[in-house]
């Protein structure tokens, strides 16, 4: 220890702020972190609240629904059921991290090393951040959907906005191209192209319902055109431009929901591997502020005691246990790669011929640019990973009265447990898998979505209720059917049909 | 390098108020439900904070497709301590599957999740519990003291104090004034420069000189008297002119009369209190300040703080119209009419003297309600009317509009009379 320390109190103040961040973008630098610059913002718990309650957008439109975000994250924080993050951090540039004042030093420190270094070189350099979102130009796009909502609300009235809305938002996970690149977004084009889309769009709606309906009878099926001539995954899209009977204001509302699900598509993409930087990067950044003597034992003691409950995994047994904790696996994952680096066992050699023994620098920064969960997983989860962490498969059948186990960390579950777990992360599993196969174009103009199954399960009791919505954006019936393979297993229609015994006897043979 | 650190601490805190308010205006039923359920549960002295209100998270719900149970699926767990592959374990009986649930699920498929629960502020929850009640007869009264009256602005004046100056208004008339006097002086200037100037045209020798001479000195002198015309006079000032206002009265008192004889048991006297609080808090939801008057009687009234009239044991017969003209007293000594907002409210057992009864009605009839906004009567028994009762039948006739009266047999008759009284009338 050469260097006297930069403080030895836990009270932080600005200028020990930025010092720290100074010197934390020194070391960051040797690292070659490419940030966006930083824009720290110091909170207070209760704004913490408020960025809670807003999916941390520095700026959304009203909605009730965050307001009773708001609600609930207050009563837990007040009932000490919850703390607050100590942070929140914006995919933008100025890339803005809020730091709670309550905070102490090492906790600010970490905080900006976790943040402004770990997840802001994360937004710049993964290739989804890349190529789905354009952090320039997001705070404008936020502006303007706000002001958009609210003129909106002054001329057809909050509660006519807030219907398009509510029914936006139960459908914002399947607003997202998940293959197509989408076009930047810039609120100043936005704006200007608005209008001209406005007119185009209902000229285009207007195009393809020329046609008067036929009575369903009289309808051949050669005459038949089918409409999408292609499944489409993107829901909202497909009502943005083709539903009948929205108003062009309601389109654009739609169009906005729509582009902020998009926007934050990447970070449900890349949960694991964006907390695990971010961790390693605050434990390997505070860990050389140490070795070159920046900071204290006892700041390092406390900096420590925060960061092993940040990547606490509590066992599948424990009563805190809810899930696998994103923070661990990363962290352990980058952790072993560096390992696997620099000090290669023959296990290592067999399993990452390519990585044994190289740049450990160049192999985290490859890791972190090109891949999201799911094939991060599949690339990089070690065997001494899956070990250390105890990791084991359960298999759940419906039809089986018991659970079986079907992979653990051994020789013969690695390469098992490693794709099931990938797969777990892949988000199009997480989610159910529905699109738009057909819109009735000659008839009723029923729209109908399918929902291919993935090992036969089935969707939850919302289901009904997310019709609901669908119905009221699309205007006309829609149909919901579930399928395992070609096999129809389950319909739904909104609004219901009665059907009488014998009416459900023959649509239930048609599936025999 | 690239950082800047900002103190955002003095942004406020509200960001979300306005979500906030969306939300209370969305499931306003459900609020208001229980708000009132709150009351009726509430003890006496418990009015004056907020509430926790429970909605079944069903109704609140933003639905998602989500996965729901059955099917098949791996689902990896950490922490493993004996299971070997292929070990197979008995599903628990029930609800069960809280083992299998991958992360971030486990919250979708569980049923019967618990109630979304909040808190409202005291305000809030007396919106909503007074909300379609409205004062009758709500005349604000002036008031004579000086607190209540403000300056307001009523146009402008050529005199006044140099702070009071409107610099615009002032500079305009000097504009004016500059302009209007100078008129004659400028046409003539215009006149002469254009005859100099004719003059000049001319061939040197064919000029005027004498005359060339004279209107050069016209326009020398013409300019100067255009300039020594002063920039600003005087004459042309102007002054903001306030005037005081007198602002209505925002001022009320309140009277609570109550019959603590033999017959009024505590509990009698507490479901009193509670429609006297319920009183109070709507009152000053309406005016600024308040001020309580507690006068109780059994056969003789006496002016007492609020302590001792709800809690103090007194016993003997009951004579109603004591009160009332203790109140007329109070009214007249402290309460001028024309500048406090009387209120009163009486509660009773109904018994009565009987030949104190004919005497209230007069009483009223004469000397109070004329006097006061609004009296209502709450009769709290289970037991038929008296005398008092009928006597104050005349009353409400002769008062349709400032009289009112109810009948209290039990605790959750209070509040639903409370808002009978006050009900906010729809013409």
């Amino acid at each position: 220890m050469t260097k006297k320390p930069i403080s030895t109190g836990s009270e932080w103040t600005f200028p020990l702020i930025q010092e720290y961040d100074q010197v934390i973008s020194q070391i960051a630098q040797e690292y070659r972190l490419d940030t966006y610059p930083n824009q720290i913002e110091i909170i207070s718990s209760e704004q913490m609240m408020d960025a809670y309650s807003s999916i941390g957008m520095p700026l959304g439109y009203h909605h009730w629904s965050y307001g009773k975000q708001f609600l609930q994250t207050q009563q837990n924080y007040q009932r000490g059921f919850m703390g607050l993050a100590y942070e929140i951090v914006i995919n933008s540039s100025p890339c803005i991290a809020y730091l709670m004042e309550e905070n102490t030093m090492p906790m600010q420190a970490l905080v900006i090393a976790h943040a402004c270094y770990g997840h802001n070189s994360f937004f710049k350099n993964n290739y989804l951040f890349k190529t789905w979102t354009d952090a320039t130009a997001i705070i404008d796009y936020l502006v303007f959907a706000k002001q958009y909502v609210t003129q909106c609300e002054e001329r057809y009235g909050v509660r006519e906005v807030e219907r398009i809305l509510d029914s936006c938002h139960a459908l914002q996970n399947y607003g997202v191209d998940r293959y197509k690149r989408p076009s930047p977004i810039s609120a100043a084009e936005e704006l200007s192209r608005q209008e001209e889309r406005e007119a185009y769009q209902q000229q285009q709606v207007n195009l393809l319902w020329r046609t008067i309906p036929v009575p369903e009878g009289k309808e051949t099926q050669q005459e038949r055109r089918t409409f999408p001539p292609e499944p489409q995954e993107n829901i909202l899209y497909f009502i943005e431009k083709n539903a009948p009977l929205l108003e062009p204001w309601q389109r654009e509302l739609v169009r906005i929901v729509r582009k902020l699900a998009q926007y934050f598509y990447p970070q449900r993409q890349t949960q694991v591997m964006n907390e695990g930087w971010a961790s390693f990067w605050h434990y390997t950044l505070m860990n050389e502020m140490y070795n070159r003597g920046y900071i204290t034992e006892g700041f390092m003691m406390e900096f420590l005691a925060s960061h092993s409950a940040v990547v606490y995994q509590p066992p599948y047994d424990s009563k805190y246990y809810s899930g696998l904790n994103p923070y661990t696996l990363g962290f352990n994952i980058y952790r072993d790669l560096k390992r696997i680096c620099e000090h290669p066992t023959d296990e290592d050699r067999e399993w990452f011929p390519d990585l044994a023994g190289k740049d450990w620098l160049d192999t985290l920064h490859f890791a972190m640019e090109n891949f999201k969960d799911e094939s991060f997983i599949q690339q990089f989860l070690s065997p001494k990973v899956m070990r250390d962490m105890h990791l084991f498969a359960v298999y759940d059948d419906e039809d089986e009265s018991e659970y079986e186990i079907s992979a653990i960390h051994d020789e013969y579950g690695y390469r098992k447990l490693r794709a099931m777990l990938a797969e777990q992360y892949n988000l199009s599993m997480r989610e159910p898998n529905i699109q738009v196969v057909d819109v009735n174009l000659r008839g009723d103009r029923s729209l109908t979505l399918r929902h291919t199954r993935h090992n036969n399960v089935p969707l939850d009791k919302d289901a009904e209720k997310v019709l609901k919505h669908v119905h009221r954006l699309w205007g006309f019936d829609v149909h919901l059917e579930s399928c395992q393979g070609d096999e129809v297993r389950q319909r739904l229609h909104m609004p219901p049909r009665d059907m009488t015994p014998e009416q459900a006897l023959e649509e239930g043979l048609k599936y025999v | 390098m690239n950082s800047y650190v900002i103190d955002r601490r003095l942004n406020g805190k509200n960001k979300s108020a306005v979500n906030r308010r969306r939300f209370l205006e969305r499931y306003r039923k459900h609020i208001k439900k229980a708000v009132n359920e709150a009351v009726n549960k509430r003890s006496i002295t418990d009015m004056e904070h907020g509430e926790s209100i429970s909605i079944p998270s069903e109704d609140i719900s933003e639905p998602v497709f989500g996965h729901g149970r059955g099917g098949k699926r791996n689902i990896i767990n950490p922490g493993n301590k004996e299971f070997r592959s292929g070990d197979r374990i008995r599903k628990p009986q029930g609800g069960g599957g809280s083992q299998g649930q991958g992360s971030g699920e486990a919250g979708n498929s569980g049923e019967g999740l618990d109630d979304f629960t909040f808190n409202i502020t005291q305000d809030e929850f007396l919106e909503f519990l007074f909300e379609d009640l409205e004062l009758p007869n709500l005349v604000r009264k002036e008031l004579k003291e000086m607190s209540d009256h403000v300056y307001r602005h009523a146009g402008f004046t050529s005199q006044g104090v140099p702070n009071r100056i409107n610099i615009v208004r002032s500079l305009r008339n000097a504009h004016a004034r500059r302009i209007a006097l100078s008129g004659k002086s400028r046409r003539r200037l215009k006149e002469l420069k254009a005859l100099v100037e004719q003059e000049m045209e001319k061939e040197e020798v064919l000029r005027d000189g004498h005359s060339l001479l004279a209107w050069q000195e016209e326009i020398e002198r013409l300019d100067q008297k255009i300039r020594r015309m002063p920039f600003i006079d005087d004459f042309d000032l102007r002054f903001n002119r306030n005037e005081r206002v007198p602002v209505p009265s925002n001022a009320a008192v309140m009277f609570c009369l109550m019959d603590v004889s033999g017959s009024m048991t505590q509990n009698t006297k507490d479901m009193a209190k509670r429609f006297f609080l319920l009183l109070y808090l709507f009152l000053r939801r309406n005016y600024e300040k308040i001020e309580v008057v507690f006068i109780r009687h059994h056969t003789s009234a006496k002016e007492v703080d609020e302590e001792e009239f709800f809690y103090s044991r007194e016993t003997g017969g009951t004579i109603v119209s004591s009160a009332l003209k203790m109140m007329g007293e109070v009214i007249s000594d402290r309460y001028p009419p024309n500048a406090w907002n009387i209120y009163a409210a009486q509660a009773s057992d109904g018994d009565n003297w009987n030949d104190d009864s004919p005497q209230c009605r007069e009483l009223l009839a004469k000397a109070i309600m004329p006097l006061v906004q609004y009296y209502s009567y709450i009769e709290i028994t289970p037991r038929d009317h008296q005398a008092l009762w009928h006597a104050y039948e005349d009353v409400q006739a002769a008062f349709p509009e400032q009289f009112a009266m109810e009948q209290i047999i039990d605790p959750s008759d209070i509040y639903p009379v409370f808002r009978q009284l006050f009900q906010r009338k729809t013409t």
